[in-house]
């Protein structure tokens, strides 16, 4: 079967990166785009807990998305911050009928095109520590191996975020927590810096980063800090991952 | 860093309410700390982008030994915390201490120091300095005092770059502190007004700020402007 065929493929890329030079920004982003195309979702994000109560955006498929989950913050209302508070998987969320629930989110989901949208915790026993959300344009929901799948990846994304030492307790959770906080704000930098010395767009920079990361092996954060460091130009990059 | 969190803006309208002079600043700032949490002391350590450049405020005696021990010895949880970008929290320094720190932990140990939570101060790659709080008895905090501690590690973020500006007092207020939730753009824009420019991350982030407290803009709106080519850096209006 060709989709348990793909999925094997993408536990093992996931489980690869466990084992390789961690790179929690590149992880997740790698998760949300897996996610998308394992189940036929049109996009996704994921929002962490940043322990001083609220949640923040990590990682984004494409940029409405981001506005989106965003969105969802400011207004204090959408699939995803019930899903973290609750811990309880929202699945197959008709837009068209959220309109009481949340209707800020469902007016700015249907302004984006969306139709269905998804909200999976990730859990860390009972203790919630983010939530992952897929959002798709046509109205087919996600059937329940598709949901299985994708609370998996929630699982799997857990996982790498506690992977590098046993869970002794909030120590590390906290730790890992913030680590990725801060390394999605260093490649959001490195995103800046490389795109006005290299005069492309940010979102351009961001894919001739991850190129570059994904040929030479190493981890979007070591990129990212060389491209801040200014011991890696855009001519490199571009050398090596070729051009955006 | 969540930047502004309704608890870190109290933190620092209480902290100017006190006194909006730079070092008593930061001293009520460890003092704020101290009190708000289950801890014997707290000290707030200097980073350079050239290294440690040492310590900024202390509570008490302990708090400045273990600032002192660290930065003489070269080891220790504030300096892990500063190399690494990453919390240390280690509840109880008797057991696993000396293993991980063999000369810092002998020394703390001796000073009254029975466990250290280090809290980077950073956004991203600007990193500015680590807060340290210690307590004479062994024990974790609770994710509620986690919570808390991770708020003044926040407002000392933000206290430390804008003493890093030494921008005249009257000019600043917890307000112009301020950073939006919506802040990839504006982390976007640091690093490409610190090309623009030819400045520090850290001082692009300053400047980025101080035009949109200029302009009485919100940062985003500013940041926005710098990603579209619509604000331009190269000129320096504050030189």
């Amino acid at each position: 079967m060709a989709r348990e065929q793909r999925l094997a493929e993408v536990f093992v890329e996931l489980a690869d990166t466990l084992v390789e030079e961690f790179d929690v920004v590149d992880f997740l982003q790698t998760l949300t785009e897996r996610a998308v195309e394992l189940v036929d979702a049109d996009s996704a994000g994921l929002m962490l807990d940043d322990q001083r109560g609220r949640l923040q955006v990590v990682a984004y498929t494409d940029e409405p998305t981001r506005l989106l989950e965003l969105l969802e913050l400011q207004n204090d209302e959408g699939p995803c911050l019930d899903c973290f508070s609750t811990g309880e998987r929202l699945a197959n969320i008709d837009v068209a009928t959220s309109w009481e629930r949340w209707p800020r989110f469902a007016q700015a989901a249907s302004d984006a095109g969306f139709a269905v949208v998804h909200a999976v915790p990730m859990r860390l026993r009972r203790q919630v520590i983010g939530a992952l959300n897929l959002f798709t344009r046509s109205q087919a929901p996600l059937t329940g191996e598709h949901l299985a799948v994708v609370q998996g990846l929630a699982d799997v994304a857990t996982i790498g975020l506690l992977h590098e030492r046993a869970v002794r307790d909030q120590v590390v959770l906290a730790e890992q927590l913030q680590t990725a906080l801060h390394s999605r704000i260093l490649v959001e930098q490195a995103k800046g810096v490389l795109s006005a010395r290299a005069g492309l767009d940010v979102s351009a920079a961001f894919q001739l980063m991850r190129n570059y990361a994904r040929r030479t092996g190493k981890s979007l954060t070591t990129v990212a800090d060389a491209i801040v460091a200014n011991t890696l130009d855009g001519d490199e990059l571009r050398r090596v991952a070729g051009r955006p | 860093m969540p930047m502004t969190s309704g608890r870190v803006a109290e933190i620092l309208s209480a902290l100017w309410t006190e006194s909006s002079d730079g070092s008593a600043l930061s001293a009520g700032l460890v003092q704020d700390c101290s009190q708000a949490l289950p801890v014997s002391g707290v000290g707030l350590a200097l980073m350079t982008e050239r290294g440690p450049a040492g310590t900024v405020a202390a509570t008490d005696g302990a708090a400045l030994e273990l600032e002192d021990l660290q930065f003489t010895l070269g080891e220790g949880p504030c300096v892990d915390a500063s190399e690494t970008g990453r919390p240390v929290l280690e509840p109880d320094l008797a057991a696993t201490g000396p293993r991980r720190w063999p000369a810092f932990a002998g020394g703390a140990l001796a000073a009254g120091v029975a466990a250290v939570f280090a809290l980077p101060l950073r956004v991203g790659a600007i990193r500015v300095g680590v807060l340290d709080l210690y307590r004479a008895t062994p024990g974790a905090l609770t994710p509620e005092h986690l919570r808390e501690a991770l708020a003044f590690a926040d407002a000392a973020t933000l206290l430390l770059l804008y003493l890093q500006t030494r921008a005249p007092a009257d000019e600043f207020s917890p307000g112009a502190l301020a950073l939006p939730a919506d802040r990839a753009e504006v982390h976007q824009a640091t690093g490409v007004v610190s090309v623009q420019a030819g400045v520090s991350l850290a001082e692009a982030l300053v400047l980025v700020r101080a035009r949109a407290y200029a302009e009485q803009r919100p940062v985003g709106d500013v940041a926005r402007d710098v990603l579209a080519g619509r604000a331009d850096f190269t000129d320096r209006p504050n030189r």
